[in-house]
């Protein structure tokens, strides 16, 4: 039996203070990211709009394009390259009026075939939305959130206790922060498929805290003496070759879609890389401090010392 | 052993059903022949769809548009609308297409394989509310001309800002509206100096007049206007010609005053055909029950010598002079249109006018092309992931490491018959969505073999540490799967399109993962124990 990491014994909660000023650094300068660039890159999805995605048979004259497409009544569409020489994103956002929006992308398509030829380019794909869709979207998409939230909170309150579920949804909230900082350090644009990727992130760090919580949890219940921090301590050492393990496997797939995936994927895959990164992260620094903190204002029974944590409540006897 | 025997054909049967499920079948489907033609033919497939984004296509949301008026059963405009909108849509010709309300007023057009969204759309929006009016007979638009002129003076509408934006619709192969008549839009041209009347020029045909195309946006803002529509002739109607036509070298667009009451709408109307005729060139025939054909004699009989403006979505198409009773047959001229054009007027036609206007709230159009590239990129993605999973597990954990690839084996195929037997698209976040639960499979596992690991440490025999390591390790199996399919199903719940297909495919994942962790594995080991009764180590 080849084992790594066994038995260590490595003192992860006293670098707890180091850990927040890290990640306090990084969310700041992510958010100052965000303020210098006038806030989130939303998609169309979200704002209504036209995306058009072209190939082209040659290389096209990007600065003849942005020309042609201003001349043509296109005012303030962003030209970009997607993936390779030939390939183009055309992005027009924010026009209220669908009817208008849908008149802009038969437009682009007559300005383009005018430049290059109607064999010249082919339209990959064409997204037109209003912006009433798309203002319905992002609510849905915030209350999605929010929902998650308050479901993971009573379901851990009913599993656990509820400072272990308080604990697990501030450390989840920490890293959707994390991420929204990522993304606007990279730039990436927030579109459904980013939504979805955000949500899984929150399914994984939530995963990766229980994990560890469920440890804690058992651990209360077999040394009802040894103080939250011992506990603690020790938690996260006995699940670390399990965190290795499974972080290395998911990370591994993750850069396969963030390499091989594709451009289409690519946002999905970073934000995926990033999530089990900052999930790993917060399920030791974040959710552990923030236990710590929430039984030193209030402490539980002193009798019963663990003991609330520790008794069997009916639902996990039925499990066990 | 009863119990495994039990166990082993549980997991044999769901096998086989999955093989089952995911076997090409032969499905008799709607497709396009090669020759363009639509019909029922068998297929052979796998039967887990694809979605838009994976085979290319058209997503369309359609909303009711409220900007002229407000609808007052907004659901039952929907649910009517609905029907139109399917009635259109399965005579358009495209395999598979999906109509479906979403909400309580929307509705969503799906189009696979579709190469002109443009069309589509055209032929799902276009109201198709055709009316046949009589043009007016009573000079009603030059009694109140002065009236007219007045109100422009006095309201300052004139601020003459006339752009030349409208002028470039002078396309070729126009129908020659004032054929008719023989008199050229402006021989008879009693132009007063009114900023109104000046824009219009008699045709010489009651109720027909002549617009300059380059007059036309700002006499279309007169018209607008609440004061102005206050003061037009009562009981009468103006509307424009459908086409432009260029008489002496000037581009004119004709304007109608018709009386409002139709004399016929659409509603008689049983079938329409496009053919094309020597003179008028290309036409939509069409037919109308005899309800309407016995009043459309009897009101053609009383209007003989008059001019019918047949009137479709409040353009004029076409108003020619009646030359004597007409009984249920018909044509509606399509002037330098195209055959496809006509046939498509025929289809919306037949399928009978929208209830209510609707307007596109989203289009996603994904080409084809885009959708293989995506779909070969996925699969290179998700087998690299797997084999890096492989990699990692077997050289890890060794014998119990194959255990779990064999695991993982049933897992995919569980997974994907799953997907299959509740009909789920296949999306390429869906896809991804299937790699993440891949990845939750393989920490079932992992939680499983590392308890093992520490109940092997601390002395217990290989058979107990099996089942203290399964034990111990399904809580937290249990607490993470069901945290992580509550967010799926919240994802479902709010989600739209690819996010749900994200939402499923996790679902599936997770519920396979938890039955391949805690149930497969374990027979898998309960298999291996009994054979080797004595085994004093485990190769984890």
């Amino acid at each position: 039996m080849y084992r790594i990491l066994h038995d260590t014994k490595y003192d992860f909660i006293r670098w707890w203070r180091v850990a927040a000023g890290l990640t306090i650094a990084f969310i700041v300068v992510g958010l100052v990211a965000l303020v210098l660039r006038g806030g989130l890159l939303y998609s169309v999805d979200f704002t209504g709009g036209t995306v058009m995605q072209l190939t082209f048979t040659q290389e096209p004259d990007v600065q003849r394009l942005r020309t042609a497409l201003v001349a043509g009544g296109l005012h303030g569409a962003e030209i970009q390259e997607f993936g390779s020489k030939t390939e183009y994103i055309i992005r027009m956002q924010g026009d209220t009026s669908s009817a208008g929006t849908e008149v802009a992308s038969q437009n682009v398509r007559k300005v383009v075939a005018e430049l290059v030829g109607q064999d010249g380019f082919r339209v990959d794909r064409a997204e037109v939305v209003g912006a009433r869709v798309g203002s319905e979207l992002r609510r849905g998409a915030i209350l999605a959130v929010l929902i998650s939230f308050a479901i993971t909170l009573v379901y851990l309150a009913w599993r656990f206790e509820w400072r272990f579920g308080l604990a697990a949804v501030l450390a989840t909230a920490h890293d959707i922060i994390a991420t929204i900082a990522f993304m606007a350090m990279l730039r990436l644009e927030v579109s459904l498929t980013v939504i979805a990727a955000l949500l899984t992130v929150i399914g994984y760090s939530l995963n990766d805290t229980i994990i560890i919580f469920d440890r804690v949890r058992e651990n209360l219940r077999k040394n009802r003496k040894e103080a939250l921090y011992d506990t603690l301590n020790r938690s996260v050492n006995e699940t670390l070759p399990r965190s290795v393990l499974t972080h290395a496997t998911t990370l591994a797939a993750t850069a396969a879609l963030l390499i091989f995936g594709g451009e289409v994927i690519r946002p999905f895959a970073w934000i995926m890389s990033f999530g089990i990164f900052t999930g790993t992260f917060s399920s030791i620094y974040v959710a552990s401090p923030i236990l710590m903190y929430v039984e030193q204002r209030f402490p539980r029974d002193p009798d019963s010392k663990g003991a609330r944590a520790a008794t069997v409540s009916p639902a996990q006897a039925k499990v066990r | 052993m009863s119990n495994l025997k039990y166990r082993i054909a549980l997991i044999l049967g769901l096998a086989a059903l999955s093989l089952v499920a995911l076997t090409p079948r032969n499905t008799i489907e709607r497709v396009k022949r090669a020759d363009g033609s639509i019909g029922f033919d068998t297929v052979k497939r796998v039967p887990l769809k694809r979605g838009l984004d994976l085979q290319g296509g058209m997503h369309m949301t359609l909303e009711l548009d409220e900007t002229d008026r407000a609808i007052a059963d907004k659901s039952d405009a929907i649910d009517r609308s609905l029907k139109v909108v399917r009635t259109r849509i399965d005579e358009f010709g495209v395999s598979e297409p999906v109509v479906q309300k979403v909400g309580s007023d929307r509705i969503i057009v799906e189009l696979p394989g579709i190469d002109d969204p443009e069309r589509a759309t055209q032929v799902v929006q276009k109201s198709a509310f055709l009316k046949f009016q009589i043009t007016d007979k009573t000079s009603a638009l030059e009694r109140v001309a002065s009236r007219l002129d007045g109100i422009v003076r006095e309201k300052k509408l004139g601020t003459r800002t006339v752009t030349a934006a409208g002028d470039t619709a002078n396309a070729p192969g126009l129908k020659a509206l004032f054929s008719d008549t023989g008199k050229r839009a402006d021989s008879a041209a009693t132009a007063t100096d009114g900023p109104f009347s000046r824009l219009i020029q008699p045709t010489g045909v009651p109720g027909i007049y002549a617009v300059m195309t380059t007059d036309m946006a700002e006499l279309d803002s007169y018209l607008k206007n609440p004061d102005i529509q206050a003061a037009l002739p009562p009981g009468k109607e103006v509307r424009w010609g459908a086409d432009t036509l260029v008489t002496a070298g000037r581009a004119v667009r004709s304007l109608y005053v018709l009386d409002a009451r139709p004399i016929i709408t659409g509603d008689y109307l049983t079938d329409a055909k496009p053919t094309q005729v020597p003179i008028e060139g290309t036409v939509v025939e069409f037919q109308l029950n005899n309800e309407g054909g016995r009043r459309f004699r009897v009101e053609t009989g009383k209007h003989v010598k008059d001019y019918m403006a047949i009137v479709l979505d409040d353009r004029v198409m076409s108003a020619p002079v009646i030359q004597s009773a007409i009984g249920t047959r018909g044509q509606i001229t399509m002037g330098g249109g195209s055959l496809q054009a006509a046939s498509d007027l025929a289809l919306v036609l037949r399928a009978g006018a929208l209830p209510a206007p609707l307007r596109v709230a989203e289009i996603r159009n994904i080409g084809a092309s885009l959708g293989a590239d995506s779909i070969q990129a996925g699969i290179t993605a998700g087998l690299i992931a797997i084999s890096l999973v492989i990699t990692i597990m077997v050289g890890y954990y060794r014998f119990s490491g194959m255990l779990a690839i064999a695991g993982l084996v049933l897992y995919v195929l569980y997974t994907m018959a799953a997907l299959s037997l509740f009909g789920a698209v296949l999306t390429l976040p869906g896809i991804a969505g299937f790699v993440l639960s891949i990845g939750i499979a393989v920490d079932a596992n992992v939680l499983i073999f590392e308890r093992i690991r520490e109940e092997i440490v601390h002395g217990k025999t290989v058979r107990t540490a099996v089942e203290e390591g399964f034990r111990h390790a399904l809580p937290a199996i249990i607490d993470t799967s069901v945290s992580t399919a509550l967010t799926a199903v919240v994802l479902y719940q709010f989600g739209t399109g690819p996010v749900r297909g994200f939402a499923v495919t996790l679902l599936a994942g997770i519920a396979a993962s938890l039955f391949t962790a805690i149930f497969v594995i374990r027979t898998f080991y309960l298999i291996w124990l009994n054979r080797n009764r004595t085994a004093e180590a485990l190769s984890i």
